[in-house]
């Protein structure tokens, strides 16, 4: 297993900071909270460790360094996400989507021929997700909820080894919020997890420690404990949480 | 909307009865149907759906708004033409053309290695794919989409008739190549050998149909799905959409070539006016009419279109273009999946809907089990 170690990372758009020298260390198998007011920085954070926006510093994956590759190379050396808005293939399968996603390695014949039965690994992610009945159904026609769980189930047979979710139960029932937080603690023992959530009951529920993100720098870092008590952390961020509960 | 990518499978019975009776359609019931002069017609048409099968991956499947097919059906029909100006000609002799213009002492060099039948045969295919793969390679790679990609392959489209008709002296210019009289040995003034070209067309057609039909129900097929849908996404899943996009490109490439390459027997001429930005269009407006995503609908839809305007440009001549503006309008507007949507809307109303009834979910088992290693 491998952690994310992030160095000086800096984002600027047209003069813009949007983040601004962040250090950041996510141990292997850690499941990591990212938290931070609107516009704090931390989707664009995950854009530059994944390749879709330029910038400088460091960014490293055990000892591969991320930045300046492109999306799909970095995607292949096992950094899967998803994103705010859940984005599936909505006129394909849950199987297609699934399929789709596992197959990225490979080669151009495997990929000329028709995919016959459900691959085992496919199978299996469709079981953790809760998805195997719905199989055949177009990904379009699933729940907001379910969709964002066939995005996770396609970072699992993407074979990601370090997952960044952004904020993955965004718009989910009490119990569906539940359910991901057992899967995602399911996930983070042999993966390694930051999950970006505004949510503060899911936060104090499932984080394993804490970092806080304000106008693209960190704020704060520690245990969900340590973190709420800091007084500038309640000043930007906490102080207003029971008035953010539940906020997507 | 699942009409318009129509990833439904049918049984393998099922395709084999229908490329059967496809087969019997065109190899059976037309010449037996059909007067020499309609099956040469016919001939021309199932040109014109060849390139529509490629527009169908590419465009259909792939979202690429191919508006410059002509090019590439350009480049196989002059490839194939310039082959059988020279056979026409016997050994060592100019085209016709060339004599009449007189400019040239001898053939210019690039004319000379198509007087090989087998490198000017490849070249109807290779060479319509390997342009399509370099121009695809630059457009994709930068990103390039939408209405910039639609542009660039009308400008394509456009100054290759302008060195077409430029360079007459070599080319033929406005009259392209005309006046083709054999094809491989054969006398294409004799009705026979006409029926053979439809025949070869004819199988030809549906051998592309099946590569499409394969390339369409392979992973592959899912996968430019994918990427027509949600770009972004796929790249972030490992791929790299530009191979992606640039496969379908250059295949419809190829099969436009090939397409141009059997007109020119069909119907014995190439020109610029064949192939140039409004032949272009007209190639799309058949597949969108046709229903794009589909696999017959592109097929359907260039015979449709080029069967009324030959019937309506003979009685009501002018008036053809209109026509064929308000159909692509009205089926653009009120059939964005194309005629073939009735038929898929007609099949599902007689299914009854999937609606699942059940909470699905992580939570509707044990999280202990199941996460993969
Ligand atoms: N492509 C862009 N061009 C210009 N500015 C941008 C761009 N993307 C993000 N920003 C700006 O950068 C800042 C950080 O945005 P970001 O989306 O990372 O915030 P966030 O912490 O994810 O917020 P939220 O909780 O609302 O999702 C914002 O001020 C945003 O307006
Ligand atoms: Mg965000």
């Amino acid at each position: 297993m491998s952690g994310l170690t992030i160095r000086g990372l800096t984002v600027s758009f047209d003069g813009f900071v949007a983040v601004d020298g962040v250090d950041l260390d996510v141990p292997p198998g850690d499941l990591r909270f990212l938290i931070g007011p609107n516009g704090a920085g931390k989707t664009t954070l995950v854009d530059a460790v994944t390749g879709l926006v330029k910038a400088t510093g460091s960014a490293r994956f055990g000892e591969t360094e991320l930045l300046g590759r492109e999306v799909h190379r970095i995607a292949r050396l096992g950094v899967g996400r998803t994103f705010q808005t859940a984005t599936v293939f909505e006129e394909l399968s849950v199987l297609q989507n699934l399929d789709i996603a596992a197959g990225s390695g490979r080669s151009a014949l495997g990929l000329l021929r028709r995919r016959r039965g459900v691959p085992d690994d496919v199978a299996r992610a469709l079981e953790t997700i809760g998805l195997t009945g719905r199989l055949d159904d177009l990904a379009g026609t699933l729940a907001h909820g379910q969709k964002q769980w066939l995005e996770i189930g396609m970072l699992l047979v993407q074979d990601a080894r370090l997952l960044l979710l952004d904020e993955p139960v965004a718009g989910m029932s009490h119990e569906e919020r539940d359910a991901t937080g057992e899967l995602l603690h399911q996930i983070a023992l042999e993966r390694t997890v930051v999950v970006i959530e505004h949510d503060m009951d899911f936060l104090r529920r499932y984080a394993r420690t804490v970092t806080v993100l304000h106008a693209g720098k960190v704020l704060s870092e520690g245990t969900v404990a340590e973190v709420q008590a800091d007084q500038r952390v309640q000043e930007v961020y906490l102080g207003h949480s029971t008035s953010t509960e539940g906020a997507a | 909307m699942s009409v318009l990518t129509g990833l439904g499978r049918p049984s393998r019975l099922r395709t084999g009865l229908g490329f059967a009776g496809g087969a019997l359609l065109l190899f059976a019931v037309a010449p037996a149907v059909l007067d020499d002069f309609r099956l040469n017609l016919l001939a021309k048409y199932l040109c014109l759906a060849m390139v529509a099968v490629g527009i169908g991956l590419a465009w259909g499947r792939g979202g690429l708004l191919t508006l410059g097919q002509g090019v590439f059906f350009g480049l196989g029909g002059y490839a194939m033409a310039m082959h059988l100006k020279l056979a026409d000609a016997g050994p060592g002799q100019m085209p016709d053309f060339m004599q009449l213009y007189g400019q040239l002492d001898e053939l210019p060099w690039w004319w000379k290695p198509f007087e090989n039948p087998a490198f000017a045969l490849a070249a109807t295919v290779l060479l319509p794919m390997a342009v399509a793969f370099v121009l695809g390679w630059v457009v994709f790679r930068r990103r390039v989409r939408g209405a910039y990609f639609a542009i660039l392959s009308q400008a394509l489209a456009a100054a290759m008739v302008i060195f077409l008709v430029g360079q007459q002296g070599t080319t033929g210019g406005t009259n392209g190549l005309t006046d083709i009289q054999g094809f491989f040995g054969y006398d294409l003034a004799d009705p026979v050998n006409k029926e053979t070209v439809y025949f070869v067309v004819a199988a030809c057609l549906l051998v592309l149909l099946a590569i499409v039909r394969q390339l369409m129900q392979s992973r592959y097929g899912e996968l430019l799905v994918a990427v027509r849908d949600a770009e972004e996404r796929v790249r972030f899943l490992g791929y790299d959409p530009a191979k992606v996009k640039l496969t379908a490109y250059v295949v419809a490439a190829g099969m436009a070539g090939l397409a141009g390459a059997l007109f020119v027997p069909a119907v014995g001429i190439i020109s610029p006016a064949l192939i140039g930005v409004v032949p272009s269009i007209e190639f799309v407006i058949g597949v969108a009419v046709g229903g794009r995503a589909t696999l017959l609908g592109p097929i359907a839809g260039a015979v449709a279109v080029a069967w009324a305007k030959t019937a309506l440009s003979e009685r009501f001549p002018g008036t053809w273009t209109y026509l064929q503006g308000a159909l692509f309008v009205v089926v653009v507007a009120f059939l964005p999946g194309g005629l073939a949507t009735i038929f898929a809307w007609l099949r599902g109303r007689r299914a009854t809907p999937r609606v699942s009834t059940v909470v699905d979910g992580p939570a509707a088992r044990p999280v202990e089990e199941g996460v993969p290693s």
